[in-house]
């Protein structure tokens, strides 16, 4: 939790400087970025109970230290092909959403990134529409491209 | 200033809930000084607090009813229930200003004048003006223009500074020392609070500034800084009736917001699963140096849940408290005398469960004094008491709560509430009628349904006990009834202790678990395999024989939304049924697996899964794995479609065998031996006895005068002889304006059954035999005897033209009573049996009507209605039942009505000419 605050504050003061903090995640081979203050925690998938009649996206539910978090399947909202060997050893990103919790399973999480406001790019317009509802904009890394993650976005639908 | 006005809101609506109940206890009882001395004190607690924050309407008011309650207490009145009444209208008034004052923040404009007079007139010992209430209703909605607002208190104020003078008497007892009453000395013997002194210094200093503020000053600093020392006077006061005891129980309590206690309530689940897993984990060791601290860790755990649990508890009497009041306003309204008693007040249970039950308990509280208790004249002349009784018990029972409410009413009258059921397609008649007087009973709870003759102001619009039952169920609850005609009714609430922990089994449905509330639950069965219990298959309806009776089944994973498994492996594969009762239907869920029961946390479910609508939460086991929690009404729901399937089954296999579910009314006689006879009742117009002697004969045939005209009679018996003396049972049949009597040897009975008829044409006026109450019967063919009887029963209608009319009819037994009927009016007949065989008659001439059963299929009896061999041709629809669906037919007619029957075709015969 300091360690959260303290980042937070260094990012108050960084804000000026035109730079945004990313936890990446890999889903299928793509990476994204989830902004650093939209996530509550990053655990590993332990144990995961569907739900029979839910949406497809809706992978199941969860315990999270005495929590019941709704899992949601990345690859599914973002219309990626499912993994062969299923959800077992996917990590979660933690959100919170209208007050409940939520899980976003993803294949692996990397790690924390400050990135300039200058290599941010609006999505190109030949986007997949699924990736458009979900993604501002595009940073343009070394050697690949980081697709941004609008958290609220990807719930919204899921919980519409 | 909003912070004090929220609490005082939330105070004053506590203490004006013990006033209500107090007050009628001290009707009961006037002369419970105790009882008046703590209504004395919560009255004056709120004129004083009003005073305090500025609330004029509230103020005056409430010291109105003080006047009247000093009054009471000093000695000079003995109370009246008129005056307790008006004591009880100044307390819904103080109600109505604060929960305006709740909603907009500022007392209400408003005038009391009306009421405060009365209160005063009381207090001088006038009996209570009635005109009173009526007054105060006209007054109190009236606005009042913008410069009246300064106007309007100053009205109020009169009056309240002349009661300010009137107060003498009561001061006149307080300035004695000495005296104190005999209850507040036995309360002080009792408890020993040496402050018992500061109380009438107190008042003394009180009662002048009472009286003075409220009179002339109006400006608000003016009246809070007066009023300050009496505020202290009254918490003073106050604190004391708590130490005295009495009604008002005095431990130490602080106010908590409930968000507080929910977190509380998580934490202390989350504690309970590290726990768990903490003691798996050590249980696998041996000889851990873990093992001590674990043990103590858990049983304080243990504790500590139980305490969290606790705080959430309630006992129920706090959703009685209303209730006596709305029981006397009942008494009073609908003129009877009712005596509440409750017992097990102090049953704990569940803060959120017992907000839930308060307003269905209140309903059939009040249902129970409208409609369960009879008017005293009645109960006296039934041998009972003429104060009714009702009785509210609540007690544990198993994880559960069961409340009972029981009046020594009337009970249910089985005969009305089964008519009722029926008349209102609940349950067919035959059915009605072999089912057991609880079952009848239990149709009260079945929407839309209420027996009571008339509505009242207090209950009876036929949305009652179903919305009770809905409630109840809605928290996981159940109710049921006893009642006895004559001696009273009995319901029985049973509830779940919290709604946060329940009781679930847990039971495996294709490798998943999943848990089902307990509460739902009635039996586990083994089925398949070597069980005695076996699933049978009815057109893809699979039930099992339980005890004599066909259980409905649906897989759980039907219900999830999973494929179920071939039928045919039921055979082999061991399943187990969780027999489970909801809305009153029984039904069997099959699961492949049955774990355990556990007491399971409920949480709910985020919004992303609302729309599954299968289960009503989840829940973490032990082992720290999530598992869902099955929606009993889910189940239900699905249940319901499949028992559609069970019934087309029956209704098919029914069709098979020919046989018709409808029944037909049949009058059961007795001519010439002792085999019953029958004829269809709708066909006879009369029973009579007649003087056998005033038989005469004539033309060969037996006469008689019969209404002014001569009717003919024949035996039904061609054997049996028809009386020349005594007394001779004869039906009466008219046709056509023409009576003829069929004489008999005894009238039966007459019953109601489905006619399942072998047909037997070997003998003339016989339609065949059929099987009715058990006995083999001879249908009798009317037509004949009537052509026996009538000479021109078979004319093609003296006077009308001979009309061309095509009887479409399957069943061979109304063809055969349908078409002498149509006959006998007048018209030339063709009767067939199918649709098809009617266009083929209308191809060689055309009718000038047809009459079509759409009964047993009604879609082919619609292709009449658009072949153009039959254009502008009327088509009548035929039932059995008043309310079938006959949209696009001229009319729709019962069989068995001969009357509509006749007026539908001559219309629809008119209608062709017109054409």
């Amino acid at each position: 939790m300091t360690a959260l605050a303290t980042r937070q504050e260094s990012e108050l003061a960084l804000a000026k400087a035109g730079t945004k903090e990313f936890v990446t995640v890999h889903v299928a081979d793509q990476l994204f970025g989830v902004e650093v203050i939209d996530i509550q925690d990053v655990f590993s998938l332990k144990g995961l109970t569907p739900v029979p009649g839910a949406r497809p996206e809706i992978a199941g539910v969860l315990n999270l230290r005495g929590r019941i978090v709704t899992a949601i399947d990345a690859r599914c909202r973002l219309g990626l092909p499912t993994r062969p060997q299923g959800f077992a050893g996917m990590m979660a990103v933690g959100v919170e959403y209208q007050g409940e919790a939520y899980g976003i399973l993803v294949d692996s999480v990397g790690e924390v990134l400050r990135l300039s406001d200058s290599d941010f790019e609006p999505n190109p317009v030949n986007l997949n529409p699924n990736w458009k509802d979900v993604s501002q904009g595009v940073y343009r890394l070394e050697g690949r491209l980081l697709m941004t993650l609008n958290i609220d976005q990807l719930l919204c639908v899921a919980t519409a | 200033m909003d912070e004090l006005l929220g609490e005082f809101i939330t105070e004053t609506n506590e203490f004006l809930e013990t006033v209500d109940t107090q007050l009628v206890v001290f009707e009961a009882d006037p002369t419970d000084g105790n009882t008046l001395n703590s209504i004395f004190r919560l009255v004056h607690t709120i004129k004083g607090t009003c005073g305090f924050l500025g609330l004029p309407r509230l103020q005056f008011v409430a010291h109105a009813g003080e006047t009247l309650l000093g009054k009471f207490r000093d000695g000079t009145l003995v109370a009246t229930p008129d005056q307790v009444q008006l004591v009880l209208e100044s307390i819904d008034r103080i109600k109505e200003i604060l929960a305006e004052l709740e909603a907009t923040g500022a007392e209400p404009e408003g005038d009391d004048s009306a009421l405060i007079g009365a209160l005063e007139l009381a207090a001088e010992g006038h009996p209570a003006p009635s005109a009173a209430p009526a007054e105060v209703e006209a007054a109190a909605p009236e606005p009042t223009p913008e410069p009246e607002i300064v106007a309007a208190p100053v009205v109020e104020a009169a009056p309240a500074s002349s009661t300010g003078l009137r107060w003498d008497p009561d001061l006149g007892r307080e300035l004695r020392p000495g005296e104190v009453s005999l209850a507040e000395l036995e309360a002080a013997f009792m408890s020993a609070t040496p402050d018992d002194e500061v109380e009438p210094v107190a008042s003394v200093l009180l009662a002048p500034v009472a009286a003075a503020p409220v009179a002339v000053e109006l400006s608000a600093p003016a009246v809070e800084r007066r009023a300050a020392p009496e505020m202290r006077a009254i918490k003073e006061d106050d604190e004391d009736a708590a130490a005295k005891g009495g009604a008002v129980s005095s431990n130490q309590t602080i106010r908590v917001n409930v968000e507080v206690l929910e977190t509380l309530m998580t934490m202390v689940s989350e504690l309970v699963l590290t726990r768990n897993q903490l003691m798996q984990m050590v249980r696998n060791t041996t000889d851990s140096e873990f093992k001590g601290p674990l043990q103590r860790l858990s049983a304080v755990t243990a504790e500590l849940q139980d305490s969290v649990m606790k705080t959430r508890m309630q006992p129920i009497g706090s959703a009685w408290k209303k209730l006596p009041r709305i029981v006397r306003d009942a008494a009073r309204d609908l003129n009877k005398k009712i005596d509440l008693i409750m017992d097990g007040e102090a049953t704990e249970l569940d803060r959120q469960v017992l907000e839930l039950i308060k307003d269905p308990l209140t309903h059939m509280i009040r249902n129970s004094c409208d409609h369960g208790l009879e008017a005293p004249a009645t109960r006296v002349a039934a041998g009972k008491s003429e104060m009714g009784s009702i009785r509210l018990n609540a007690y544990h029972e198993g994880g559960h709560i069961v409340i009972e409410v029981s009046d020594d009413g009337a009970g249910l009258s089985t005969a009305r509430i089964r008519d009722k059921a029926i008349k209102n397609g609940l349950v067919s008649e035959e059915l009605a009628w072999t089912m057991s007087d609880s079952q009848i009973h239990r149709f009260i709870f079945a929407p839309g349904f209420s027996t009571a003759a008339a509505v009242t102001s207090i209950s009876g619009r036929g949305v009652g006990m179903d919305v009770v039952r809905t409630n109840i169920e809605l928290i996981g609850g159940t109710i049921d009834l006893q009642s006895t005609e004559g001696r009273g009714t009995k319901f029985f609430i049973k509830i779940p202790l919290t709604l946060a922990i329940v009781s679930a089994l847990v039971v495996g449905s294709r490798q998943q678990r999943f848990a089902i509330p307990q509460l739902s639950i009635v039996e586990l069965v083994g089925a398949g395999g070597a069980s005695e219990h076996k699933v049978e298959v009815l057109n893809s309806a699979r039930v099992l024989r339980l005890r004599d009776r066909l259980l409905p089944l649906v897989d759980l994973s039907e219900v999830l939304g999973v494929p179920p498994l071939d039928p045919i492996a039921y055979e082999t594969s061991s399943a187990f049924v969780v027999v489970m009762q909801h809305s009153g239907q029984l039904f069997g869920v099959v699961v492949d697996e049955v774990f355990d029961t556990e007491e399971i946390v409920v949480k709910p479910l985020s919004k992303a899964l609302g729309d599954v609508g299968t289960f009503s939460g989840a829940t973490i086991l032990g082992d720290g794995s999530v598992i869902m929690i099955i929606d009993p009404g889910a189940v239900y729901r699905r249940v319901g479609q499949a028992e559609e399937v069970v019934e087309e089954a029956v209704e098919a296999v029914q069709k098979k065998r020919g046989q018709r579910p409808e029944t037909t009314s049949m009058i059961v006689f007795q001519a010439g031996g002792e085999q019953p006879k029958a004829v269809p009742l709708s066909l006879v117009t009369r029973l009579e006895e007649l003087d056998a002697t005033s038989f005469e004969q004539g033309d060969g045939r037996t006469l008689v005068q019969y209404r002014g005209e001569l009717m003919p009679i024949v035996a039904a018996d061609p054997y049996a002889p028809i009386a020349t003396t005594g007394v001779q049972p004869v039906l009466v049949f008219t046709y056509n304006g023409l009576a003829a009597g069929m004489a008999v040897d005894k009238i039966v009975d007459i019953v109601d059954e489905a006619l399942d008829i072998e047909m037997a044409a070997d003998r003339a006026g016989l339609l065949g035999v059929a099987v009715l109450k058990g006995k083999a019967t001879e249908v009798l063919d009317v037509s004949h005897y009537l052509s026996l009887a009538l000479t021109n029963w078979d004319d093609p209608g003296v006077n009308k033209p001979a009309k061309h009319i095509v009887l479409v009819e399957r069943n061979p037994f109304f063809r055969n009573l349908l078409s002498p009927l149509l006959r006998s009016a007048g018209y030339e007949v063709e009767a067939v049996d199918t649709v098809s065989a009617a266009l083929v008659c209308a191809e060689y001439r055309k009718p000038s009507a047809v009459l079509t059963d759409i009964d047993v299929d009604v879609a082919s009896a619609r292709r009449l209605l658009s072949d153009d061999r039959l254009a502008g041709t009327s088509i009548v629809a035929l039932s059995g039942s008043p309310d079938a669906d006959a949209t696009g037919f001229a009319s729709l007619v019962r069989k068995s009505d001969r009357d509509s029957l006749i007026a539908a075709v001559e219309n629809a015969a008119k209608l062709e000419i017109a054409a």
